[in-house]
């Protein structure tokens, strides 16, 4: 979500020339881990708080505050010739962990499938493992097939699904561009797919779509209360609805 | 009889001398400082992962997986590779530029080496994804061109201006006797250059060829770009031809994220520890070499 923390922050100075605010990337744990050290006033974060970071910061005497700024989608996208259309989570699922290994055994050409992931400290990786890979469930121990390519940025993403008939990927709804094809998603056999959109994931029809967190701790600034409350205002959410995300007030 | 000269001891040369010393000191408490650190890091991986499970073959650290196998592996797979293609290019660019190349050409080619020595390794890996990997997945049919040979041939690329700057410097410094001597005993250009100029000058050679080597194996930001980064055991050579993960990346891509003083932490400085031992290792395994070749050179002198 670095791209929609970025916006924000551009939007916000230029409304507020004396405010300078800096946006640095890495994935959730790295806002949260420099929140545990103090070395920023906001955390982004696209997955939930986990327990021992919480702890972590009561430990440090900082009480975590959460607030949820936007809702993102994540999409599995193929190359634009692959005749695959629909999946169900359970078939995304497979792939991943790697008992389907050919097209063909959708329905598609006869290819062996490379799958693509990011990296493993992205919150965009553990969100898909637990809802995609592990169906939601709790007790699942699925794993993602070792073979499968960890790729540290979502360019690398896009442009190997761009380029190569043979892989699927799966990436943030905003990072996704028309070169790559979506596939619609259905939670299982039986119920009707859907391709992920601001209405569909409005509506809670796409199955895979979660809500974006900004956390404070301990004593926060006046200038930080101001901005957050100007990140829930309309022209702030218009700019989470340009960037592909989806506004948490329709 | 001249009395010997003595010069006048300034004040300046009191604090020159042990700042110069100091400063050469300095390197030395720097390796040891850094040696210190990655130890108190990265040690108590021992007391907290099983070493059974550290040397086993899933790396998964999100869900305490840490072996640690495919990574060394992927590592060397990588390295080899980028030897195997940069070894013979990049000696033989260095003879071609000390004993080959006229002199107005030698003027053009030093410089772009030097140039091919300056571009940055993000550029590299960029170009990586963008031409290199389609243009392997196309040409040599394979599902992804994401794969090790790709960090192979960047890394080679990579090397290979340092190879050429050290071994030309080496071998321009034999001395011009030694040729003109095997020359005049009538051997060609070539057995000079093969049974001559080189071995005299394999000392430097061989140290441009680890220094080379020690480039590949410390790159970070190519191979995390186009190695594809999935912790695949290799077993043969055709892993070549699939994706690895290699130390350097797995550090770069996970120490941003972990908590500090957890068990992933932990062993990531252990991934730290293993990259100096293997650095160590190939610098001490030169250095033999070179110092049993001087003192052989030296009996044979003698």
């Amino acid at each position: 979500m670095v791209n929609l923390a970025l916006a924000w922050a551009e939007a916000y100075q230029e409304l507020h020339p004396e405010i300078n605010i800096s946006v640095t990337g890495g994935g959730s744990g790295t806002g949260i881990a420099a929140l545990q050290n103090s070395t920023a006033d906001i955390a982004n974060a696209s997955r939930a708080m986990k327990e021992e970071e919480i702890v972590e910061l009561q430990r440090k005497g900082l009480d975590p505050r959460e607030y949820v700024v936007a809702r993102d989608a994540i999409a599995v996208i193929v190359n634009p010739v692959n005749p695959v259309q629909e999946l169900t989570l359970q078939q995304v699922s497979d792939i991943y962990s790697g008992k389907i290994n050919n097209w063909k055994e959708l329905g598609g050409d006869d290819r062996t499938i490379v799958r693509l992931s990011r990296e493993t400290n992205s919150g965009t990786h553990v969100y898909f493992l637990e809802r995609v890979l592990r169906l939601g469930e709790k007790e699942n121990q699925t794993l993602f097939s070792p073979d499968t390519l960890l790729l540290p940025s979502s360019v690398g993403i896009i442009s190997e699904v761009r380029d190569n008939p043979n892989a699927i990927g799966y990436d943030g709804l905003g990072y996704v561009t028309n070169e790559v094809k979506m596939v619609a998603l259905a939670e299982e056999a039986g119920t009707p797919y859907f391709l992920p959109s601001a209405d569909t994931v409005n509506q809670a029809l796409y199955p895979v779509a979660r809500d974006l967190y900004m956390y404070t701790a301990g004593e926060v600034s006046p200038e930080v209360i101001g901005y957050l409350d100007w990140i829930k205002s309309p022209p702030a959410q218009a700019i989470v609805k340009e960037l592909g995300f989806v506004p948490i007030t329709p | 009889m001249r009395t010997p000269l003595r010069l006048p001891r300034l004040w300046h040369e009191l604090i020159i001398t042990p700042v110069i010393k100091l400063t050469g000191y300095s390197a030395v408490i720097f390796v040891v400082l850094i040696l210190f650190f990655l130890l108190t890091e990265g040690l108590p991986t021992f007391s907290e992962v099983a070493l059974s499970d550290l040397f086993s073959q899933r790396w998964y650290p999100i869900e305490s997986y840490y072996g640690i196998l495919p990574l060394l592996a992927g590592s060397l797979l990588v390295t080899i590779g980028a030897t195997l293609i940069a070894l013979p290019l990049g000696v033989g660019t260095a003879l071609f530029i000390a004993e080959i190349a006229p002199r107005w050409l030698r003027e053009i080619l030093k410089p772009f080496i030097e140039i091919m020595a300056g571009v940055p390794s993000v550029v590299l890996g960029f170009i990586g994804i963008l031409v290199l990997a389609p243009a392997l997945r196309v040409g040599l049919h394979i599902a992804t061109g994401l794969t090790a040979l790709a960090g192979s041939l960047l890394l080679a690329a990579i090397s290979i201006p340092t190879i050429v700057s050290v071994a030309e410097d080496a071998l321009d410094a034999v001395p011009r006797s030694y040729r003109d001597a095997s020359l005049a005993l009538g051997a060609t250009q070539w057995q000079t250059i093969w049974r001559v100029t080189l071995p005299a000058a394999r000392n430097g050679v061989l140290t441009a060829v680890m220094l080379g080597i020690g480039r590949a194996f410390g790159e970070t930001m190519t191979v995390m770009m186009v190695t594809g980064n999935a912790p695949v055991l290799p077993t043969r050579l055709s892993a070549l031809f699939q994706p690895a993960r290699t130390m350097t990346a797995t550090i770069a891509a996970e120490m941003g994220e972990v908590a500090t003083d957890s068990t992933h932490y932990h062993v990531l400085f252990f991934i730290g520890i293993m990259l100096f031992l293997i650095s160590l290792a190939v610098n001490l395994t030169a250095s033999a070499v070179i110092f049993r070749q001087k003192k052989r050179t030296e009996r044979i002198l003698s």
